[in-house]
């Protein structure tokens, strides 16, 4: 296998890895093609298994003969392996470069990892279109599911079944798709069952300078509103930016060619700005050594927060426009695969209750995300130690769920998942030995062949053991939509993530622990109540004959 | 009387941070300012007692009436607008006099009375005791005594009488270093470490100017390095900064010069002085206070503020003390300029690392006894009782209540309170509805007679005690860690949410952990209770039942009832449906928890509504007759049906 070729010196002995807050271990550091292994080999230490994919960069120094490798990793851990031996040193580091930025998707570690565990229900087949579409059935007869995308040629970043106004033809939504970038006509994210009002997001619409209109676009559009109803149109981007977009054949919605649409800007910031933000705010986690002005001002520059609140912001007013005003709304950015699905998956969870179990969020990332065509691949080859040469890398994804992670500050008792739920999905996009997050978009997928060659990501999470992990103790399902404050007081910082290797959460998680222990006990007591009631009134009907003469 | 304007109808309380407004009737009696909204059976009243506000600002006269802006010391600010004029003027040269006490006998409480009798109040008064506290550290002892040279306050009037000093500390030397330190504040005992001897004394600076020096006071030292067998050395923590203690030496005070004086380490700490961080919280607040604030504005704003560097500063501090005292077994010795402000933060923070008695309920009021009431932290100043000097009013105590909050997020089972315990007793350090914050010293207590007079807070606090457990509070946590090593990166610092905003209610989380595991507690020490008796009952039919094993202790307590509002500087009025009221009481001044859900028809988060969060005002009406429709607000909750 080509791998043996990039693989040097495949063991060392004598390695010492060194990681905050815990003590350092000495073992023998072995190299697979997709694993870098360091074992103790004593029974009671744990082995340090990674990812090669999980690494982002790697540095190297050398005092003498004896090397040190710094192994940055995708989910911001960072950890120091000294190796002694210059030659070896040099091997080892050169192998981590090369396994860690392999270019063949084919090659990556879910195509060949076999699972341990017996897979009871594939991830693959859960969360199909067909089978979300019957949902929506039950609810309106309003929509079709439209076989135009059937060989990927009208949107190759769609799915093959999308989900449309039932009175639009195939032959308008082809002629609308030539209209949106990327072929990415408006179709159907959500429907809200309250009051009948929908969400759509789309690609932007090309108007180019001279103000180019599509009539099927806009038949397509105002099909989706109820008679003498009004919509709302969010440009997630700013006026001037929209303005811009123009000179590159993209643009808005006039006023003029969409007269029963309301055009809102707001300000959330495309793709290469996060980038860089979430590499800032990063180093700034990092930094043992600052004041209290020099940390505040440094999280204050990466600007991380400030996304925080805008995603969250226009994902509100998505909802509350639906919600409150009753309009349907039509999203979109300027690919509409990027901040367009963190506005429409944040709005659905904020006014479905359904979103915020623990299948409903998967559904809602498949739907959302993996079949709307969101390019994992791209965004998440590299984190936040990526250093020069990025390509199309940004933390979309890490940013949708930090906004969960908000609301699910504020509604604590509101989501079947906990935090830990949230921090696996981070990883497992970035990194994973499931295949659910290869690729960029369904067509891809297919052409992979991931559902036969690779493991679902849910079906490991979807087992009752993994669940279990995931629940939420706080849970008690409720039916309301959940509007979260977006003042700057009332967001936090991501601990869990950002400073997840900078901190002992030894005694937070024991008082998580404490927290679950209460819960339960609470439970139990309740179970055992009811059945000494049951006991007694069995004995009670009993005895009755013969106390009472 | 000053109220000449008893009752105002048709009066708008605007929100701060939203376009949304509520009609109601303003009503002023001698001691609170109400509003009570006018709708019908739900609707929700605001209390106010005078002595939190803090100013009363008349605004230029707008459209719809007089606005009046009113900020608090608890951080409440409220916006009324007045429809005529002149109610809006009456109501503001009443409360502009109200709100300014001539004398302490116009203090709420001193017309406050909690119907109890004398003898109720007497033992409210002797809860908290500081005679067994110094017992309980181990004081008197072969090292330590009891001293009476301030029994009739004479060598010190801002000192307690009882004063523990070392046994060799004579009483001339006493009085001679107490007449070489400011205020006469010579160095005394606050916190002795039994485990390694180790001494926390606090005094305040020496009055040497740039050369003087003063026999008795280095003997007084030299006594508190004799007293530690374990290690001779003092640590000398002056907790100003460098600069502020050179200046003093120009009015002919200053710091210990170590070459006078055998076996001490000087340190420096640089904590600043009141008026920096009054100047500071001024700043915090009128960021924070700014609607549609931009992310950008809040960090900026938060970090130029400096509020939690001074935050960080005295932790810092307090833990540079702790360390000295439980690693090296030194004993220290702390002072800043007269020994009542950042020596109080520090010693009593740093006892609070120390001692794991200090983080339970009753320890923490001991401790805010000692090393605050006690020791002479002028309250009456600082928290501006009396119209007082404004260039004395600072949030000292303020902050060594948010250190101890940053310490129960660090530690959440350290703490046998939570945090509303702190805000509570912030509440009341302001209120002046109970005695034991008044005026500046024990003296002047004395002379007040506030243990005849008024009731003790304490008592209060105790009998509600309920209300501000920590429901993961872990008795074994001490155990493990006696002393608690926080961290101080600086991300581990942030704004608190729940003090600064705690009457903004679109701020804060809407559901809350505390609350429901509080409840879940309680409901396990009722289950157990009925378990119990359940299984009496079964064991009658000869039913022989496994024994449920009680993972707390079990007790037979009766709960105190749970009172109207947290807040409970707001006496609540009489009203139809009591549990309604339990309910929005809690919200509207807490705006933190959940509403247990109701079967059918309308269900509402409360504190959860599109309108009050201002995602965007949405842009005006498509045509001239099509209104954007109308968010209904019942009570200033949206109501939604499912």
């Amino acid at each position: 296998m080509e791998f043996a070729e990039l693989i040097k010196t495949p063991r060392v002995d004598g390695v010492i890895l060194h990681r905050p807050f815990m003590p350092k271990v000495e073992g023998t550091l072995c190299l697979t093609g997709h694993h870098l292994i360091l074992s103790s080999r004593q029974d009671n230490t744990e082995e340090l298994w990674l990812l090669h994919a999980n690494i982002d960069s790697t540095e190297k120094r050398f005092v003498g003969s004896l090397g040190t490798i710094i192994v940055k990793c995708k989910d911001l851990r960072v950890i120091q392996l000294d190796i002694p031996g210059m030659e070896e040193c040099l091997n080892i580091a050169s192998s981590i470069e090369a396994l860690s930025t392999l270019d063949s998707v084919s090659l990556m570690y879910p195509f060949f990892y076999r699972p341990l565990f017996e897979v009871i229900e594939d991830g693959w087949q859960l969360f199909l279109p067909e089978e979300v579409f019957k949902d929506l059935e039950s609810m309106t007869d309003e929509w079709r599911l439209s076989e135009v995308n059937k060989d990927f040629s009208v949107c190759p970043s769609y799915p093959s079944l999308l989900t449309v106004p039932k009175d639009i033809d195939d032959e308008t939504l082809c002629k609308a798709a030539s209209f949106r970038h990327g072929g990415r006509f408006p179709v159907l994210s959500y429907y809200h069952k309250k009051n009948g009002m929908v969400m759509m997001r789309a690609g932007q619409p090309l108007t180019g300078t001279n103000g180019r209109r599509c009539k099927e676009d806009e038949k397509l559009i105002n099909a989706t509103l109820c008679a003498g109803k009004r919509g709302y149109i969010i440009d997630t981007r700013t006026i001037a930016v929209a303005q811009q977009a123009k000179a590159r054949g993209g643009g808005f919605e006039q006023e003029a060619n969409y007269p029963q649409w309301r055009r809102i800007h707001k300000a959330i910031e495309r793709s290469s700005v996060l980038q860089e933000s979430l590499i800032k705010l990063v180093e700034a986690c990092n930094d043992q050594s600052h004041s209290m002005d020099r940390w505040l001002s440094k999280l204050e520059a990466s600007n991380w927060q400030s996304h925080v609140k805008e995603i969250l912001t226009t994902a509100c007013l998505a909802a509350q426009c639906i919600d409150r005003e009753g309009a349907s709304v039509l999203v979109h950015g300027t690919e509409g695969t990027d901040s367009t699905l963190q506005v429409t998956s944040l709005a659905q969870i904020i006014l479905d209750p359904e979103c915020r179990t623990i299948r409903g969020f998967e559904t809602l990332i498949e739907r959302e995300w993996l079949q709307a065509g969101h390019p994992f691949q791209q965004r998440c080859a590299q984190s936040a130690y990526s250093n020069g040469k990025l390509r199309s890398e940004a933390p979309v994804f890490l940013l949708f769920l930090d906004c969960v992670w908000q609301i699910l500050r504020q509604f604590p008792c509101s989501f079947q998942f906990n935090e830990k739920f949230l921090i696996i999905l981070f990883e497992h996009a970035y990194a994973s030995q499931f295949g659910t997050f290869l690729g960029n978009r369904v067509a891809e997928r297919v052409k992979l062949q991931l559902s036969q060659k690779t493991v679902s990501l849910w079906s490991w999470v979807n087992r009752p053991q993994e669940l279990e992990r995931f629940h939420n103790p706080l849970y008690e399902p409720n039916n309301l939509v959940i509007w979260p404050s977006v003042a700057p007081q009332s967001l936090l910082l991501w601990e869990g993530v950002f400073l997840r290797w900078n901190r002992s959460t030894k005694c937070l998680d024991e008082a998580y622990q404490e927290m679950v222990h209460i819960i339960e006990y609470n439970k139990e007591l309740q179970n055992k109540v009811n059945s000494l009631r049951r006991q007694l009134a069995e004995l009670e009907t009993e005895d009755s004959p013969l106390q009472t003469p | 009387e000053h109220i000449r304007t008893p009752k105002v109808e048709q009066v708008k309380l605007l929100d701060r941070f939203s376009n949304k407004s509520t009609t109601g009737t303003l009503h002023l009696t001698a001691t609170h300012l109400i509003f009570a909204e006018s709708n019908g059976a739900s609707a929700q009243e605001i209390w106010i007692l005078h002595h939190h506000i803090a100013s009363v600002e008349k605004l230029s006269l707008t459209a719809s009436g007089c606005p009046l802006l009113i900020q608090c010391r608890n951080f409440r600010v409220v916006h009324f607008v007045i429809p005529r004029e002149r109610d809006c003027h009456d109501i503001y040269s009443s409360l502009f006099r109200l709100l300014r006490p001539v004398s302490y006998d116009e203090l709420y409480a001193f017309s406050y009375n909690p119907k109890q009798n004398d003898q109720q109040r007497e033992e409210g008064w002797q809860l908290i005791d500081l005679g067994p506290e110094f017992e309980r550290m181990g004081v008197p002892c072969d090292q330590w005594q009891l001293t009476d040279v301030n029994r009739d306050y004479k060598v010190c009037e801002t000192y307690p009488r009882d004063l523990y000093v070392p046994i060799t500390a004579s009483k001339p030397i006493i009085v001679g270093s107490s007449k070489f330190r400011s205020k006469g504040r010579f160095p005394v005992l606050t916190y002795f470490y039994q485990e390694k001897k180790a001494a926390v004394c606090r005094c305040s600076q020496p009055l040497s100017g740039f050369s003087a020096r003063c026999l008795e006071d280095e003997h007084m030292l030299q006594a508190i390095s004799k007293a530690n067998h374990n290690n001779r050395c003092i640590y000398v923590m002056d907790t100003r900064p460098k600069l502020n203690a050179l200046a003093n030496r120009a009015a002919g005070k200053g710091y210990e010069n170590e070459d006078n004086y055998s076996n001490i380490r000087f340190q420096f700490v640089g904590i600043e002085n009141i008026h920096v961080m009054r100047g500071s919280l001024q700043k915090l607040l009128e960021v924070v206070g700014t609607r549609s604030l931009s992310m950008t504005d809040y960090m900026v704003g938060l970090e130029n503020s400096g509020w939690l560097r001074h935050i960080k500063a005295i932790m810092d501090a307090a833990i540079f003390l702790a360390k000295a005292v439980t690693v090296e077994g030194a004993s220290v010795l702390v002072h800043c300029s007269d020994g009542w402000d950042r020596t109080a933060q520090v010693c009593a923070l740093g006892s609070l690392l120390m001692d794991p008695y200090y983080r339970t309920i009753k320890g923490f009021m001991v401790l805010i006894e000692k090393d605050w009431i006690s020791f002479g932290h002028k309250f009456a100043d600082r928290c501006d009782q009396l119209n007082g000097d404004s260039k004395e009013v600072s949030p000292i105590f303020t902050q060594f209540l948010e250190c101890v909050w940053h310490l129960t997020e660090q530690f959440p089972q350290a703490f046998e309170f939570s945090e509303w315990f702190l805000i509570q007793i912030h509440e009341h350090v302001h209120s002046c509805q109970f005695g034991n914050f008044l005026r500046n010293s024990q003296r002047q207590r004395e002379d007040l007679q506030l243990r005849e007079r008024t009731y003790s807070l304490w008592a209060h606090l105790l009998s509600e005690k309920q209300n501000y457990l920590n429901p993961i509070y872990s008795s074994s946590f001490e155990e493990s860690h006696p002393v608690l090593v926080p961290s101080t990166q600086a991300y581990h610092f942030k704004f608190w949410r729940n003090m600064y905003h705690q009457y903004d209610r679109s701020m804060h989380p809407r559901q809350s952990i505390l609350k429901h595991i509080l409840t879940l507690k309680e409901s396990n020490r009722e289950l157990e209770g009925t378990v119990r008796a359940l299984k009496a009952k079964l064991q009658k039919f000869g039913v022989s039942t496994s024994p449920l094993k009680p993972q707390t202790p079990p007790r037979e307590r009766s709960l105190p009832p749970r009172p109207q509002s947290l807040i409970l500087g707001a006496p609540v009025l009489s009203r139809k449906e009591v549990q309604r009221e339990e309910d929005e009481e809690v919200f509207a001044e807490e705006a933190r928890e959940d509403v247990p859900i109701s079967t059918g028809g309308e269900r509402t988060v409360e504190g959860s509504s599109a309108t009050e969060n201002g995602y965007m005002e949405l842009p005006g009406s498509f045509g001239s007759k099509s209104e954007p429709a109308v968010v209904t607000l019942e009570f200033g909750v949206a109501r939604m049906t499912c």
